[in-house]
């Protein structure tokens, strides 16, 4: 499927109880195929920010658009068949094989018994994990780094328009995290699938994103790519989010990106 | 054991209509107790109200229960059934809550956000998860049942309660002794087959 533009139009939810909106007035463009970052700390709304765009939050003003279409206009399940969707916990259903996990959307599309298992173990080889050994097991005999590649397949089964992740690496520790997202990173430029990427830590964003969205308080700080962060942070909060005009900051984030992604074209 | 032994045929005829009085009762009892137990998951607020009422009728005496419905509905069948569906609401509901209320909330999560619509949630995702949590429910309604439905003898005639009755009215300890272990066996066993189900449900 060609990946599709995500557009945030002024978009805000207030929690009902809260006190103040959880997000406040977004604007934002994502392009198909890119891969953006929300960054921020712990409450500051990127969760919210990202599950408004298969609506598992309803937004109270403004709308969110994908492919220029106002998601409200859509049937909210079958837009959800069209976006992937990996989370920090995973929810691998429990009751289930790997093989039947990674199966869930392409059966709820309606694909046949035969089709879905061949995409299943192109799956499995995709995220680097042997067919063979894992079809057939149960997720809870899974490491937190494999567990979170069958999350990351499961989410990409039915080729989606977008892929919506929320602190998937966030609870591995950094060698599997390293290798989770040199491979997200493949996967992303494979499939160019258009991506939002939520978590709070800075060096995670500046590996992976095409475009950093630092958010703050339910609005956005600044939206750049990383070298533009660092180089004009237009915020004292961005300033010392990223620790611009700290020299060997700057250079470890770059090198740090440069590493996992390969040098700049 | 002489009247059991003696008169296996009589004995084993009340058991079947036992299983079926406590059996009807209980798919009937688990049509309304399943929607309350999803309701008491879903809405904390409601839980302790709902949970509560049905709590404080399972308190009521078994015997006063049954008074009150023959006052209403008459001997028979009837009167013994409905006290067995009213039992049974707060152990079943009580586990149906417990049970879609202790599933994973990333499943749940994940399950909506990969798109499957509601109904393929709670069938699919939380009534699964939840089965050996629901089916410990249903276990302990069933034993519980079987045992209330003993009174079933006294005011319609049905089930093992019969030998029971028989037995005090005719001065014939025999059938009374008969009557009260062919109950305890068959929640014995109830027990056991259904702690089979619940492992083979456990994922
Ligand atoms: N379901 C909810 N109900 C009420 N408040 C919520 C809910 N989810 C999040 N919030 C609140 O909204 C704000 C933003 O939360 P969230 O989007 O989860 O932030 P983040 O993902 O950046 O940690 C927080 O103040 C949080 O407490
Ligand atoms: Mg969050």
């Amino acid at each position: 499927m060609t990946p599709a533009s995500i557009s945030f139009e002024g978009a805000s939810v207030r929690y009902s109880g809260a006190s103040r909106n959880a997000i406040e007035n977004i604007t934002l463009e994502c392009e198909g195929g890119e891969l953006v970052v929300l960054l921020g700390p712990s409450g500051c709304g990127k969760s919210t920010l990202l599950r408004t765009v298969n609506r598992l939050v309803p937004l109270d003003a403004g709308r969110v658009l994908l492919d220029g279409t106002d998601v409200t206009q859509l049937d909210a399940v079958e837009l959800r068949r069209q976006i992937g969707y990996v989370i920090q916990a995973i929810g691998l259903f429990t009751h289930m094989t790997v093989a039947q996990n990674i199966a869930v959307v392409p059966r709820l599309l309606g694909w046949d018994g035969a089709t879905s298992a061949a995409r299943v173990d192109e799956l499995l080889q995709l995220v680097g994990l042997d067919p063979t050994a894992y079809r057939d097991r149960s997720p809870n005999r899974l490491s937190g780094g494999e567990a979170q590649r069958i999350g990351v397949a499961r989410a990409i089964a039915a080729k989606p328009r977008a892929l919506l992740m929320d602190e998937p690496f966030g609870a591995v520790d950094s060698l599997v995290r390293t290798s989770l997202q040199r491979e997200l990173i493949r996967i992303v430029r494979e499939l160019r699938t258009t991506t939002l990427f939520v978590t709070h830590d800075v060096e995670e964003a500046f590996r992976l994103a095409d475009r950093i969205v630092v958010m703050r308080l339910g609005r956005i700080e600044q939206t750049g790519t990383p070298e533009e962060l660092l180089a004009k942070p237009a915020t004292t909060y961005v300033r010392e989010l990223v620790h611009a005009a700290d020299e060997v900051y700057e250079r470890y984030y770059l090198a740090s990106r440069e590493r996992l992604r390969g040098s700049p074209p | 054991m002489t009247y059991l032994l003696a008169h296996p045929a009589r004995v084993a005829a009340l058991a079947a209509t036992h299983v079926e009085l406590v059996v009807i009762a209980l798919v009937v009892a688990a049509l309304f107790a399943f929607p309350l137990g999803v309701l008491a998951a879903r809405r904390p607020r409601v839980s302790p109200w709902l949970l509560g009422t049905l709590g404080a009728i399972y308190t009521v005496p078994s015997l006063a229960l049954l008074a009150v419905v023959v006052q209403w509905v008459g001997l028979g069948f009837l009167p013994i059934f409905i006290a067995l569906v009213v039992y049974a609401q707060f152990m079943l509901a009580r586990g149906v809550a417990a049970g879609i209320g202790g599933v994973d909330a990333a499943q749940v999560d994940a399950a909506r956000g990969l798109g499957m619509s509601s109904s393929q949630v709670l069938w699919g995702v939380e009534v699964r998860q939840a089965l050996p949590v629901m089916l410990g429910g249903v276990r302990i309604a069933t034993v519980a049942s079987i045992a209330i439905a003993t009174l079933g003898g006294y005011v319609g005639g049905v089930g093992l309660g019969v030998l029971i009755f028989n037995g005090l009215t005719l001065h014939q300890p025999a059938m009374i002794v008969a009557g009260s272990i062919a109950a305890s066996l068959l929640a014995i066993a109830a027990d056991g087959a259904l702690r089979l189900v619940e492992r083979a449900a456990t994922i």
